[in-house]
This record gives structure tokens, C-alpha cells and sequence, in this order.
């Protein structure tokens, strides 16, 4: 098989961007995609509200996939759809096995992971009762609606206020069926507030904070579901347990950056992302491996996973052309502080030039500031109206200014 | 009427009534806050996306092109129910021309699944 330079594994948002990227740079691309075709979760993605900081202008998921379809079909990157990546070995050798080529060990000079998220299911929350049909993550509801043209249930409960749960409440609605609630743990949305009004407020569909699902109840088909508020350790109180008769229940409760194929790679991971830690360039703790999109950590925003990916497919390729960048400011950790959850790049370069840091709160805080500091000098402190865990919030640091170990953190 | 700013995380409550014919939005905290509490009141508007079927029996998805008002969206959902697209049909395809006199088409936005895979 013909050698590469940049190998990236996914062909959705973040490996078109990243393979894009790199091909610029001059790279020899090679794309590997599992599904029949790239796009990947935004194929099933049909509605509008893609693309506004990218493109300026709002589109639906296929119709922002297609965009960087259309521009990866001008260039000489190859892609092998049917493809799975088994494993990334520790010399960044990965093993692949599809339709086209078989089971293949391929080496190029930089792999770009951007293999996305999967959903966390019935058991990942440890749902009590029954195992029914019509339990479904609210993904896989999402692509049998979308793409197979099946609808999953009549009489629907939604578990979590995630984007996804928001968007499948009003999608279910759209196609007929009735969405009985929104039950959400937290006290908060993890959602867009665009997706709290026009896809819960604009079909009068109630949302419950502070409530979660006790167990489930039917054999072999879902009758309904036990519900009841939480105590402030999020314990259900069960003695206000509430019954809903229904058919169906979608899981939006969080997703997993899909990294399994690492395990035997080295790249150290993250325990709070779940996806690897990286530096500026989004290149993990083996060289030449890099990551980026929702498989680095979950994004709100496709927008922010194209930048990212072109930052990740571009600085793989420099890798593979030029090999690993020279650096002479040295390495310094990011490190968070009270009120953020996760910052990342995990590492920076000093250097020149500016570094935009990305970084979770741990809750909803009004009229905050955002600091940033290095060696006890502020390097950047801004008031906040509001910052919340569901909008991922960036900084801009200067390089030259670090000598140091960086701090992120929240003024409550 | 009441609702929630969606232009920023604040989400600001706002409350909007109508006085001495003038439209009075209160709660809000900026400039975006009041055009948006305004717009809602006097002329709600949304994107439709949906599915249509294709000629083979599969699915495709389209939207409306422009924002419809917010209470013709079931006109709209309805009326797409009775279209077909063909089995072939690509992104940008206008499958019903000014939807209901709405100004604005359904279109097209996705590609439907290849065959052998669906079917």
C-alpha cells in the first residue's frame, strides 16, 4: 500500500477538517471512515443551527458535512470508507481491517485520531427496573428517525438535557409523537439555551431540574417509568416518586470520547476529558499521534471541532514533512483552579504568538472573572456575565509571557 | 408572554406585554435581548427541518429555506408529508416551490442512505 504522511482515523467533522489541513500543508492523506460514507454523526444531525461561526451562515449537519466532502473530493486524499481501526500500536502503527484493503498494518508519518463520541447507555447510569424494548440513547433514536426512517416511540420520556436530548425532544415531536418530559438531574441544562426555547418552550414539552428516572417498568415492551426529585446529594427522594405511562425512553446523559484503540499506544489519557491530554499543536504525549474533535473532548459547537481539527491535521503534517517543531521557551503545564472543571491544551510551548486555552466551569456562575496566571503574575482576568458547563469558553494567552506553570480559574 | 433570551448562557427572562399598542419588553439586559423579546412577540419565526420520503420507500432531509412563522410549522410538517422525493435526490434539490404561499422552499439538505446498506 502507498505510504503517507498523515493518517487520520474518522471521517466525520473533525478528520475531514484535519485531513483538509494536512493535505494543504502538502501531506499525503490518507482517511479512514467506518461508516458507508464520511459525514459522520452529522449525517443524522438534520437540524439547522451548523456552520454560523465557520461559515456565517446556519446549516443543517449533512449540509455542513457536505461542504468538506465537497472540498476533500478536489484533492488527492484517499479515503476508504468500510474501514475500522482496531488498534494504535505504541510506535503509531495502526492496524485496520476492511472490504478494501483486509487486515492492514499501516505507518505514516503522523496519525490524526478523530474517531468522536459514543453515547453513555441504560447501564452506564445504572437504570433500575426492567430491560424493555424502547429504551434508546438518544443518538441511536436520532440516526433510526433520521436515517432509517423508523420512529422509536409514541409516548416518549427524555432522560438528560443535554443538546442531544433537546434536539430529539423536538425532533420525536416534529414527527409525531408526544413528548411527555424532560427529566434532567442537574439543577441546570447541560444544553444550548437556543435548544431549551426552541425545542422544549416552542412545544409546551416540561422539563423537571433536580429530577431523575427511579426504574423503568414493562416486559417485553416499556409500559412507563417511575420518576421522582433528587435530595441535594442527588439522591431520588423516593417517598414523591411519580409514575408516567409511556413506550419509550431516550438516554441523553453524556458521551464518551470513543479512545479505545489507544489502550496499547501509551498516549496518556485524561481522567476528567476521557480523551488524550495534548499540547498546543493537539499532539498527545507520543510523538506524532495527535487528536482532535469530540474523541479529544466533547465540544458543543461543530464549529470549534473544524478549528481544532485544522490546528491537529495541520501540525501533523509539519510533523511528518519537517519532524517535531524546535522549541526553545520550553514546556509548561495547564493547570486548572476553582470553578474549572478542565482546561485544555493540557501543555503549551513558550515561544511566540498567541495560545487560545479552552476550558470548562464545574458549575453555572454569574458575574464571575476569568483569571489566568503564571508564576503569581495575572496573565489574563476578565469579568463574565455568565459562564456555564454546557458553553465551552476560551482564553487567549500570549506564549512569550510564560515562564511557567499556567493556572485557569474563575473569581466566584 | 413570557420566554427566555437565547442569544447568550444568561438567558435572560423576559417578560413581554403589549401597552397603549406599543410592545414592552421587560427583563432583558442588552440591546440583543430587546430586539430579540420584540421579534418574538410580533413575529415569531423558525427553520422546519423534517424527513420526506423518497420514491424507493427511504428517507431523505429537507428544511424550509427561509424561516416560516412559528405557528404555520405543523402546516408546513403536514404539507411535507405529502411530498416524494426521487430516490436520488441531492442536497439543494427544491422539492416544493414557496411552501403554503409561506415564501420560503423546502429543500433538500442530506443525501439518502445507499442502497444496499438500507434496503
Amino acid at each position: 500500500m502507498t505510504k503517507y504522511d498523515v493518517l487520520v482515523i474518522g471521517g466525520g467533522p473533525a478528520g475531514m477538517a484535519a485531513a483538509l489541513a494536512a493535505h494543504e500543508k502538502g501531506a499525503k492523506v490518507l482517511l479512514l471512515e467506518r461508516d458507508v460514507r464520511l459525514g459522520g454523526i452529522l449525517n443524522q444531525c438534520i437540524h439547522a443551527g451548523f456552520g454560523l461561526h465557520y461559515f456565517g451562515e446556519e446549516l443543517t449537519g449533512p449540509e455542513y458535512a457536505d461542504r468538506f466532502e465537497k472540498k476533500l473530493a478536489k484533492t488527492d486524499v484517499k479515503v476508504i470508507l468500510n474501514a475500522m481501526a482496531l488498534a494504535v500500536g505504541a510506535d503509531g502503527d495502526v492496524t485496520v481491517l476492511s472490504p478494501e484493503e483486509g487486515l492492514v498494518h499501516l505507518k505514516a508519518g503522523a496519525v490524526v485520531l478523530a474517531m468522536g463520541c459514543r453515547e453513555r447507555t441504560a447501564g452506564a447510569i445504572a437504570l433500575a427496573g426492567t430491560r424493555p424494548a424502547g429504551i434508546y440513547t438518544a443518538g441511536m433514536a436520532q440516526k433510526m428517525c433520521n436515517i432509517e426512517g423508523y420512529l422509536v416511540g409514541r409516548r416518549i420520556v427524555i432522560l438528560g438535557s443535554g443538546d442531544i436530548g433537546l434536539i430529539m425532544a423536538r425532533r420525536m415531536t416534529l414527527e409525531g409523537a408526544h413528548v411527555e418530559r424532560v427529566i434532567e438531574l442537574m439543577p441546570y441544562s447541560g444544553g444550548l439555551k437556543r435548544n431549551i426555547v426552541q425545542c422544549l418552550e416552542d412545544f409546551g414539552i416540561p422539563i423537571d431540574y433536580s429530577h431523575t428516572v427511579t426504574r423503568v417498568v414493562g416486559k417485553p415492551r416499556m409500559e412507563g417509568l417511575y420518576y421522582a426529585p433528587v435530595d441535594e446529594h442527588r439522591k431520588p427522594v423516593l417517598s414523591e416518586e411519580k409514575f408516567i405511562p409511556c413506550d419509550c425512553l431516550l438516554l441523553s446523559v453524556g458521551l464518551i470520547p470513543e479512545n479505545d484503540i489507544l489502550n496499547g499506544s501509551g498516549v496518556e489519557m485524561s481522567r476528567v476529558t476521557s480523551g488524550a491530554e495534548v499540547d498546543e499543536n493537539r499532539m498527545t504525549s507520543v510523538p506524532g499521534i495527535f487528536s482532535c474533535g469530540n474523541v479529544l473532548h466533547v465540544h458543543d459547537l461543530v464549529d470549534n471541532v473544524s478549528h481544532e481539527a485544522e490546528i491537529a491535521g495541520a501540525a501533523a503534517a509539519s510533523y511528518a514533512l519537517k519532524g517535531a517543531p524546535e522549541t526553545d521557551g520550553g514546556v509548561f503545564g495547564v493547570n486548572v483552579g476553582k470553578g474549572v472543571r478542565y482546561a485544555l491544551p493540557q501543555r503549551v510551548h513558550g515561544g511566540g504568538g498567541n495560545v487560545e486555552i479552552f476550558f470548562r466551569t464545574d458549575n453555572v456562575y454569574k458575574n464571575c472573572k476569568v483569571v489566568a496566571e503564571c508564576g503569581g503574575r495575572v496573565l489574563y482576568s476578565k469579568k463574565r456575565m455568565i459562564v456555564a458547563p454546557g458553553e465551552m469558553e476560551k482564553i487567549a494567552l500570549d506564549r512569550s509571557a510564560l515562564d511557567g506553570d499556567v493556572t485557569v480559574r474563575l473569581e466566584i | 408572554m413570557k420566554t427566555i433570551c437565547i442569544n447568550c448562557p444568561m438567558g435572560c427572562p423576559l417578560d413581554i406585554t403589549e401597552e397603549d399598542g406599543k410592545v414592552v419588553v421587560r427583563g432583558y439586559t442588552c440591546k440583543r435581548g430587546l430586539e430579540y423579546g420584540i421579534s418574538e412577540y410580533t413575529a415569531p419565526v423558525r427553520t422546519v427541518t423534517t424527513l420526506i420520503r423518497t420514491a424507493d420507500g427511504g428517507v431523505v432531509p429537507v428544511k424550509t429555506s427561509a424561516p416560516v412563522p412559528k405557528d404555520r410549522m405543523f402546516d408546513v410538517l403536514q404539507r411535507a408529508r405529502e411530498l416524494v422525493a426521487p430516490s436520488d435526490a441531492d442536497i439543494g434539490l427544491v422539492v416544493d416551490k414557496d411552501v403554503l404561499g409561506l415564501h420560503s422552499d423546502i429543500v433538500v439538505t442530506g443525501r439518502p442512505l445507499p442502497h444496499a446498506v438500507n434496503r
